[in-house]
């Protein structure tokens, strides 16, 4: 189980999280929505440890992320999860086959020799083969995403995190990758957190969804409450309205109408 | 106006200060790692290949030139001054051997090598592949970092002293040809002149530079921002930081070792 209790993230001067307090039940898939810039990204790199979060903290099975000291701690943590990223962030170095076996090194105990079969199933997993020795470059968008996927699931991990995982995919690849989320969660039982701001797919794979808008956790609920739901920011986003509450920078003095309060003095 | 010029200033300052202390911070952190966590040696070797092997050509097709025109100016003034060239030889190889021998090979090197460090773990990190080395179980210290820092201090002496030679070969050539003067006083005036101290000196200030650059370079690659164009910029600031910083070390490395006799 996740639980994020009151998690706080800062770049400098600007908040990006502003207390989020979520619960992740094990075997179940929750998929968080909410535009551009609100923080899903961000929270998944928190619940990971690749962001210390500022204030609050994140406990996966009784282990706060930001209590772990050694290596092997970290190690233990990070065996947990496998994280599919944005664009892939394969390496482009490596062929698909190390790109898939790279973690093992380092998570887990499995011998070199089965390094091989392991890329294979993962391909398998994910509905490829025969591509263990290509370079990243020479795979597509849908391609690259899969062996990411691979990759994520090599370690066996008892968490997925995928960080819009349809992002930049033709209609019908965001459904096969739809599939494949759903497929994993069968086969290897997994638990999963999906960001994503394609509503289709939060439909699709979630379990639950969370609404995040600016740093907050707005709304938690299932889908089929998503859908009937008259909150009018929530009803604004899953319809993809440009008009409502939560206010788009369009033009740079539209924005600032938006704003209810007036410009200070030399604003532009 | 004056605003402006005294709050561009500050800023300077401010991001000055926060770039030197993550410096140091990375410097602390690959000192850590380097006890705590086994060392990546097949990385290691492959990142000596791309700098030292890579480099090879380059760094002696620049020092064999410099010593081929280091020898034409010392003959071109001696024979001006006693109408004959003298001490070709040594000129030559005191020049190279304890300074321009490390000070050019640093400097070709981190236009080289460094500029394709920051580069790569530039575009590595604007396409999160620092973050999945992350999610995979290693850091990116650990396996990015340590080996390219341990490539430069194992290769940039080996380089350096390649250097030395082929720029004393060139030397030798242009006082062969243009000058006549026998291989064996060419030779003599090295070695007669010459004490295992000088070589040391340059030697010594060569680990100096390799870490100089490699850490610079591999800062610069970790902690860039953007997309290509933060690439781009961590690339030039890398190179530039690097040279720069080879002449101004260098001179202190060389006030520093005069003072402890090894001159």
């Amino acid at each position: 189980m996740i639980e994020a209790v009151g998690v706080v993230k800062r770049f400098g001067p600007r908040t990006i999280l502003r207390g989020i307090d979520l619960k992740v039940e094990t075997g179940e898939t929750l998929v968080i929505i909410g535009g551009s810039g609100c923080g899903k990204s961000t929270f998944l790199k928190c619940v990971i440890g690749l962001h210390a979060p500022s204030a609050g903290r994140v406990v996966v099975d009784g282990l706060d992320v930001t209590k772990l000291r050694t290596e092997s701690e970290i190690a233990d943590y990070r065996r947990r999860f496998g994280y599919l990223f944005q664009e892939g962030a394969l390496f482009d170095s490596m062929t698909v086959a190390d790109n898939i076996t790279f973690g093992l090194k380092y998570l887990t105990d499995v011998p070199k020799a089965e390094y091989r079969k392991i890329a294979s199933d993962s391909l398998a997993l994910v509905g490829l083969k025969d591509v263990e020795d290509f370079k990243p470059s020479e795979l597509s968008g849908g391609m690259k995403k899969r062996v990411a996927l691979a990759r994520a699931i090599a370690a066996r991990p008892e968490y997925i995190l995928y960080d819009e995982p349809t992002t930049g995919l033709d209609p019908i690849m965001s459904d096969v990758i739809n599939d494949l989320i759903l497929d994993l969660q069968k086969q290897l039982k997994v638990t999963a957190i999906v960001v994503t701001h394609d509503m289709k797919s939060a439909y699709k794979v979630g379990t639950r969804i969370a609404m995040f808008h600016e740093g907050r956790a707005l709304m938690t609920g299932t889908p089929e409450e998503f859908r009937t739901t008259d909150n009018p920011f929530v009803r604004q986003f899953v319809d993809g309205l440009s008009q409502g509450p939560i206010k788009m920078k369009l033009k740079d003095f539209e924005a600032d109408e938006a704003h209810a309060a007036p410009p200070a003095k030399g604003a532009r | 106006m004056t605003d402006a010029l005294l709050g561009g200033f500050g800023r300077w300052v401010l991001d000055l200060s926060e770039d030197m202390g993550q410096f140091v911070l990375l410097v602390r952190s690959t000192v850590q790692w380097m006890w705590r966590a086994p060392i990546e040696w097949r990385q290691t070797l492959i990142q000596m290949g791309r700098i030292g092997v890579d480099s090879l050509p380059v760094t002696a097709m620049t020092m064999f030139f410099t010593g081929m025109v280091l020898a034409l100016q010392s003959g071109a003034t001696s024979k001006h001054f006693f109408n004959t060239p003298l001490f070709v030889g040594t000129v030559v190889a005191f020049s190279i051997v304890m300074e321009l021998g490390p000070v050019l090979t640093a400097v070709v090197v981190a236009g080289r090598a460094g500029a394709s460090i920051a580069a790569e773990l530039g575009t590595m990190k604007v396409t999160e592949q620092i973050d999945a080395l992350y999610t995979l179980g290693t850091d990116p210290i650990r396996y990015l970092v340590i080996p390219r820092l341990l490539a430069f201090l194992f290769v940039l002496p080996l380089l350096t002293v390649i250097s030395d030679f082929t720029g004393i070969l060139g030397g030798f050539f242009v006082s062969r040809v243009k000058y006549a003067i026998p291989a064996t006083v060419y030779w003599h005036d090295i070695v007669d002149n010459m004490e295992v101290k000088h070589f040391v000196h340059g030697y010594l200030k060569t680990y100096i530079f390799a870490f100089l650059v490699s850490m610079i370079s591999c800062y610069r690659g970790v902690t860039t921002r953007g997309g290509a164009e933060g690439v781009g910029k961590s690339t030039t600031r890398a190179v530039v930081e690097s040279m720069v910083l080879i002449l101004v070390i260098d001179y202190f490395a060389t006030a520093l070792l005069n003072a402890l006799g090894i001159t």
